[in-house]
């Protein structure tokens, strides 16, 4: 059996989350869907606002204090991540943004992504489309096409709404496995190892 | 083991009192720090370069120069030398003017400079900072060691049948470390000239440093200059001592929480436990700077931030007394005592000399 890893990543602000309740359902259907593929998945679920101190402190000296590089650590080191965000005045919420700003630029190369967000109306739904999906092809990590998407009304209130979001996870969740359980991505370059040669340096100046 | 002090010449505003230096008073302060260094019994000064405000040194050589007639043992060095935005040839020319003039107690620090806006004031790009710390420090070690260049690159104009003068005092260049927080391609470059390497090591956690100085002491051996714990590493430290911890905390506190660099992030006692920060008695200042030998090796030179962050010039010359009274003389001890007899000593112009001299019978042995 395969082993992969996934980072869970939500912004939530509240506790409880609708974001991490969101991010959640997609872990545990990502978690089938890979078992569907013989794959065995180590999954971390953090939340961005434990770390919210950190963020900040780490946006104001360049580095990550001790809980925060444990964070991001795992997120280097997942095969796959899934991101939920609540959306805030049309967009990301800043304590999310601040999280990617904060990565090394080639940090998601190649990585595996779902996107997933929450609000209290549908009216936000394309925020995915046009505002989390460019940050993430920006960074260069591949994002799986179908997106999840929850407002109020998709938690099962009405005829109908609750299963087309399940049918949604289900779907990307699925599309996210396939990536995961076929990646072939090599291991992040290490510069401290990995030494280009002073000649080379010299030469391509 | 060489000790010193680095001024980033910052004017700050005294957070305790809002009172702001004007900048003649800030450029004695930082002339009387120099003083009080060689004064209490340390090795170097290094000043910073900046072309932008709040900072006041734009121009290394003349305050080194005048210090250079004001004292008569400290090295005087860099911290650091723009190598990005200067020209390698006035570089050339400045260094060792003032290392003639200073019986050789001179030595330089490259760094490239972090101010996007900085660069095209100079005619240069930030995005070529590596290239051009690279082509124009291979210049600069060309013009100081042949007495005739031929030289042609892509960052200023050509130079034929150039000498550089005057020529290096008794035919020996000037010390160069090179400066770095996060590039390892810096380390490579040291490691290639067999140069100094300089970790900053005052603003991140060690382990980043431990990485950094790895690779140049590996690639150091490698380029065959000698073992890989023969290297040439300096290191920064950033202290604040009083008698009482508590009354080092307290006293240091307003003036971390506002500086430049850290302040609003972080809390003293985060910064403290997570970078080599000390804010303590000089007991706490030992213990955490012979730590820096256990992570990093025996090193050669430990330099200290002591004037920033809007610091009272009374304050700081306290705290360097407490600095060569009470702390260096111990470390001063221990890491000498510490250091094998193949590592050698911090680099000065006497012992590059003979080490010349000593190649010069060697080969005619030969």
């Amino acid at each position: 059996m395969k082993q992969r890893g996934l980072a869970v990543i939500s912004g939530g602000l509240n506790e409880p989350s609708s974001t991490r309740l969101l991010a959640d359902r997609v872990a545990a259907s990502a978690t089938q869907a890979l078992a569907d593929l013989d794959v065995e998945v180590q999954v971390d679920v953090m939340d961005l606002r434990d770390h919210a101190h950190e963020l900040t402190n780490m946006m104001l000296t360049g580095f990550a204090g001790p809980d925060l590089a444990t964070a991001i650590d795992k997120v280097m080191k997942a095969d796959g991540l899934i991101v939920a965000t609540p959306i805030f005045s049309a967009s990301y919420s800043g304590l999310f943004k601040t999280f990617f700003d904060l990565l090394e630029p080639d940090a998601l190369v190649g990585k595996p992504v779902l996107i997933a967000a929450t609000a209290g109306t549908a009216r936000h739904s394309l925020a995915l489309e046009h505002v989390v999906r460019p940050l993430f092809s920006y960074l260069r990590a591949v994002v799986v096409p179908t997106t999840v998407f929850a407002a109020s009304e998709d938690w099962g209130i009405g005829s109908g709404s609750g299963e087309a979001l399940s049918e949604r996870i289900d779907r990307a969740a699925r599309e996210l496995a396939r990536l995961v359980a076929s990646d072939q991505r090599p291991a992040p370059v290490d510069p401290y190892d990995d030494v280009m040669s002073f000649e080379d340096l010299l030469g391509g100046s | 083991m060489q000790f010193g002090v680095f001024s980033v010449g910052d004017v700050t505003p005294d957070p305790t009192t809002g009172r702001v230096p004007t900048e003649a008073e800030r450029i004695k302060a930082m002339v009387s720090v120099a003083l009080k260094t060689e004064e209490i019994g340390l090795d170097v000064f290094a000043t910073g370069e900046h072309h932008n405000p709040p900072f006041v040194p734009s121009s290394p050589t003349t305050m080194l120069g005048y210090l250079a007639a004001s004292t008569d043992r400290i090295i005087l060095s860099t911290a650091t030398t723009l190598i990005t935005t200067n020209d390698p040839v006035k570089i050339a020319e400045d260094y060792a003017m003032l290392q003639h003039l200073a019986d050789g107690r001179v030595d330089l620090m490259m760094g490239r400079g972090n101010t996007g806006p900085v660069y095209p004031w100079f005619g240069k790009d930030i995005r070529d900072g590596i290239p051009l710390a690279i082509e124009n420090y291979h210049l600069l070690h060309r013009l100081w060691r042949e007495d005739v260049v031929d030289w042609e690159g892509k960052y200023r104009t050509p130079l034929q049948s150039f000498t550089s003068t005057p020529r290096p005092l008794d035919g020996i260049p000037p010390f160069v470390w090179h400066g770095s927080i996060r590039s390892p391609e810096i380390a490579e470059q040291a490691a290639y000239y067999g140069d100094g390497f300089f970790a900053n090591n005052i603003f991140w956690p060690k382990e980043h440093f431990i990485r950094l100085i790895d690779l140049y002491r590996r690639r150091y051996e490698h380029y065959g200059h000698g073992q890989a714990d023969q290297a040439i590493v300096g290191l920064g430290g950033q202290v604040f001592m009083r008698k009482n911890s508590q009354d080092a905390m307290r006293e240091f506190r307003p003036y971390f929480d506002h500086a430049p660099v850290y302040g609003y992030g972080p809390s003293l006692e985060e910064f403290t436990a997570q970078t080599p920060l000390t804010v303590g008695s000089p007991q706490q200042v030992i213990e955490k700077t012979l730590q820096f030998r256990e992570y990093f090796g025996d090193y050669q030179r430990q330099m200290f931030l002591m004037d920033h962050a809007g610091l009272p010039l009374s304050t700081v010359l306290e705290q360097l007394e407490m600095l060569g009274s009470e702390v260096v003389p111990v470390l001063r001890k221990e890491f000498d005592s510490l250091r094998p007899a193949h590592v050698p000593d911090g680099p000065t112009h006497a012992a590059l000399k003979a080490a010349a001299e000593r190649q010069v019978v060697e080969a005619e042995v030969l």
